[in-house]
């Protein structure tokens, strides 16, 4: 692979690059995302391969694993170029019929196309499609044109521009402001700013800085940062190259998970190819800037996404939180100012520098731009990975989108963000997605887990549940949170057991106040949150079970 | 004495910069309870019962004294009902795992905590960390430490080690509140070791 070293030569490599595809070749993209992949694709993506192989037409139709697709109850998704005829729960004996009717004969296979299970509806192209149609997919959606194993798939869909412009056009202050313009907020959680984070890692005093990339992706029922990363590592890799131009580091660490094969891979393919390619490394692009990337895996807990924690990890030590008294921003990896956002908020990126703030604030509502991504999965038709402009209604979410509730039921509640998360009625169901609406209802996004819960779900046992997570992956550090969940789980097991007694509402609820004032860090602070939501929303269904 | 000047108890004091607000409040003789505070350790804000109030450019917040720098100005409280409410949970927490400690007794006196309100899971340690912590930073020696996370945490020497090191040190033994170290040394010693003759551990 070619070392790239100018803007101009990275413009002549992306001519290249088209120039030798024809916009016209037929490919298959068959979804290698975590849901397909627990389906049995690498069967499909085989068949495709003999068939491909005894139909004469290998040469001429390009097969590619491709990242989530995103609609993940209806895989393995396969999705044909260049109509993009969506096929879906396609088995390894449906490939002959795919590329005989399909790729040779240009035919639909009418059997394999979504088709609505209310109205009988078929929708054979993906934009057709009720769960893609009403989605703004901004990040996720090159999932399916392009292989993540390939940086000229990348490039050739104009990846690295933003990097080019950045480092040939503006200057890193420029960068930060664009960033801070944009009002990008974190996508980890706490929708803190981005750019004011990276502007107080960049005036910290100290010379050494580093950025992070946080994909632990610990969250229950969150699966979007890996959908991201695995299906378009160049995405978030050049967010963070970026980043790091405008903070003035020069070591960038990945912290993702360890118990993904794929994920693993295609990065370390992705940083081996940037390298080769002078996008990493020193003297990136000819620019004189010089950046490289540690990839480092998690250790199994999830405490360790926690941004201390993961730092502590970082540095070889128990991934234990400290206390932020001073910021990670300023005081982080070493006690080197370290700048920690997760995969999402660095796929925004490039598209804020390549498009302009302007542009970007075009979408969402007053306090959250651009586009978030949702994991939508619960007691829903359409379990998925989702992407929506901030102000779409949870109603569009869970209806248009998702497609309702199965089997019937009615829906009970939403819950946003995991363990440390909040449920809502289904009376707040017009709420907008957005950071601030959303936690005053009382579901704070977290990092955009959202589960939908029908009239069956018993609010007091899911508390228990969400609980019982943390009492496992909590450090046991500090006593707050670590007695506190333990005395919190003995009441709600009596509880679930309807053998409340008077007053262990109000022992859970002293519990709470007291984990969530002197805990040590965010996750004990946050503990409670699904406890005290639905104590506020549910709080019929604690006294029921009160003796 | 120190170049910044903070409030703590509506007492004027002055402090090192770098230095921690419990540090300000014991050299001004203002009380503050710790468990897992100890001066020859680095601050580890385990156990939380250091909680103060401090108030910072008009905002109050809780936080471990142990670990919170000084700053110019800074307004510290440190018994608040919110603070007694911390203190005394914590105290409750912590009497169900070791209802004899007299340290923590005589702390519960002073913060009205129950220490029957939480049923008896006697394990004796409160995971202050303290022998752990003496054990790395001043002996250099990590024969003691962590095993689990969460609510399955707890203490373990590690026995080929404690072998070599433990019977001429045994220096964690007095920072234990709650004397639970010299026990699990020696039922591990006699666990491990069952051949070698106990007197020499103890």
């Amino acid at each position: 692979m070619q070392r790239i070293n100018s803007a101009a030569e990275l413009d002549a490599r992306r001519k290249e690059i088209l120039s030798g595809k024809d916009p016209d070749r037929p490919a298959i993209a068959v979804c290698s995302g975590a849901g397909c992949a627990g389906l049995s694709n690498g069967r499909v993506i085989a068949a495709f391969e003999k068939e491909l192989d005894a139909q004469g037409l290998a040469e001429k139709v390009e097969l590619r694993a491709t990242g989530c697709h995103g609609l993940c109850e209806l895989g393995p998704n396969v999705v044909i170029y260049p109509e993009e005829i969506y096929y879906v729960h396609v088995k390894p004996e449906d490939a002959a019929e795919i590329v005989k009717e399909t790729i040779a004969g240009k035919k639909v296979v009418d059997r394999l196309v979504y088709t609505d299970p209310e109205s009988g509806e078929k929708a054979v192209h993906l934009d057709e499609i009720p769960f893609y149609k009403y989605q703004n997919r901004n990040l996720i959606g090159n999932n399916t044109r392009i292989n993540p194993s390939s940086i000229d798939d990348y490039i050739g869909i104009g990846g690295y521009a933003a990097l080019s412009k950045a480092l040939f056009e503006m200057q890193p202050e420029a960068v930060l402001d664009e960033v801070k313009k944009a009002n990008l907020r974190g996508r980890g959680g706490g929708g803190f700013p981005a750019g004011l984070k990276w502007e107080t890692t960049r005036n910290a005093p100290d010379k050494e800085k580093y950025v992070i990339v946080n994909g632990h992706e610990g969250e229950p029922g969150a699966f979007m940062d890996r959908a991201v990363f695995t299906g378009n590592p160049h995405l978030v890799l050049e967010g963070l190259i970026i980043g790091a131009w405008a903070i003035g580091a020069h070591r960038g660490f990945i912290y993702t998970r360890h118990d993904s094969k794929l994920l693993k891979k295609n990065i370390d393919l992705a940083l081996e190819q940037a390298r080769q390619c002078g996008l990493l490394g020193e003297n990136i692009l000819g620019s004189g800037f010089d950046f490289d990337v540690d990839v480092h895996y998690d250790v199994g807990i999830f405490v360790s996404g926690e941004s201390s924690a993961l730092m502590r990890s970082i540095e070889g030590r128990n991934p234990e939180p400290r206390p932020k008294y001073i910021r990670t921003s300023v005081s982080g990896i070493w006690d080197k100012p370290s700048n920690l956002n997760n995969v999402e908020t660095w796929a925004n990126v490039p598209q804020i520098i390549e498009k302009g703030a302007d542009w970007y604030t075009g979408t969402g509502t007053e306090r959250s731009k651009g586009t978030k991504m949702i994991s939508l999965s619960g007691n829903i038709v359409n379990s998925g990975v989702v992407e929506v402009p901030f102000g779409t209604t949870l109603r569009q979410i869970v209806f248009d989108i998702g497609g309702g509730i199965p089997g019937g039921k009615k829906l009970k509640a939403l819950h946003f963000g995991g363990a440390m998360g909040g449920s809502i009625p289904e009376s707040l169901i017009d709420t907008p997605l957005d950071f601030d609406a959303l936690k005053k209802a009382g579901a704070p996004m977290g990092a955009g887990a959202l589960m939908v819960m029908d009239e069956d779900t018993d609010m007091v046992e899911m508390a228990r549940f969400f609980l019982t997570f943390l009492t496992n992956e909590s450090c046991g550090k500090c006593v707050p949170c670590r007695e506190g969940i333990r005395q919190l789980l003995k009441i709600l097991a009596d509880l679930c057991e309807g053998k409340g007694k008077k007053g262990d509402i109000e022992t859970m609820e002293e519990i709470a106040d007291v984990m969530s004032a002197a805990s040590l860090c965010s996750l004990g602070k946050t503990a409670t949150d699904p406890l005290r939501g639905t104590l506020k929303y549910f709080r019929e269904e604690y006294e029921a079970n009160i003796q | 004495m120190g170049d910044i000047t903070l409030e703590i108890d509506g007492k004027s004091v002055e402090a090192k910069k770098g230095t921690t607000v419990l540090e300000a409040a014991r050299n001004a003789n203002i009380f503050i309870p710790t468990l897992c505070h100890n001066d020859m350790l680095e601050p580890y804000g385990g156990c939380r019962l250091c909680t103060v109030e401090v108030e910072s450019r008009g905002r109050k917040k809780l936080v471990a004294s142990c670990l919170y720098p000084v700053e110019p100005d800074l307004i510290v409280r440190t018994r608040t009902q919110e603070v007694d409410k911390v203190r005394k949970l914590i105290l409750e927490f912590l009497l169900a795992h070791a209802p004899d400690s007299v340290r923590m007794n005589e702390l519960a006196a002073e913060y009205g905590a129950d220490k029957d309100r939480f049923g008896k899971e006697a394990s004796f340690c409160i995971l202050c960390g303290l022998c752990v912590r003496y054990c790395a930073e001043v002996k250099k020696l990590n024969v003691i430490g962590f095993v689990d996370q969460g609510a399955k945490r707890e203490i373990n020497f590690i026995p080929e080690l404690a072998a070599q090191h433990c019977w001429d040190c045994k220096e964690c033994f007095p920072l234990c509140p709650t004397s639970y170290l010299q026990a699990a040394f020696h039922l591990t010693h006699t666990i491990a070791f069952p051949s070698l003759p106990l007197e020499k551990a103890s």
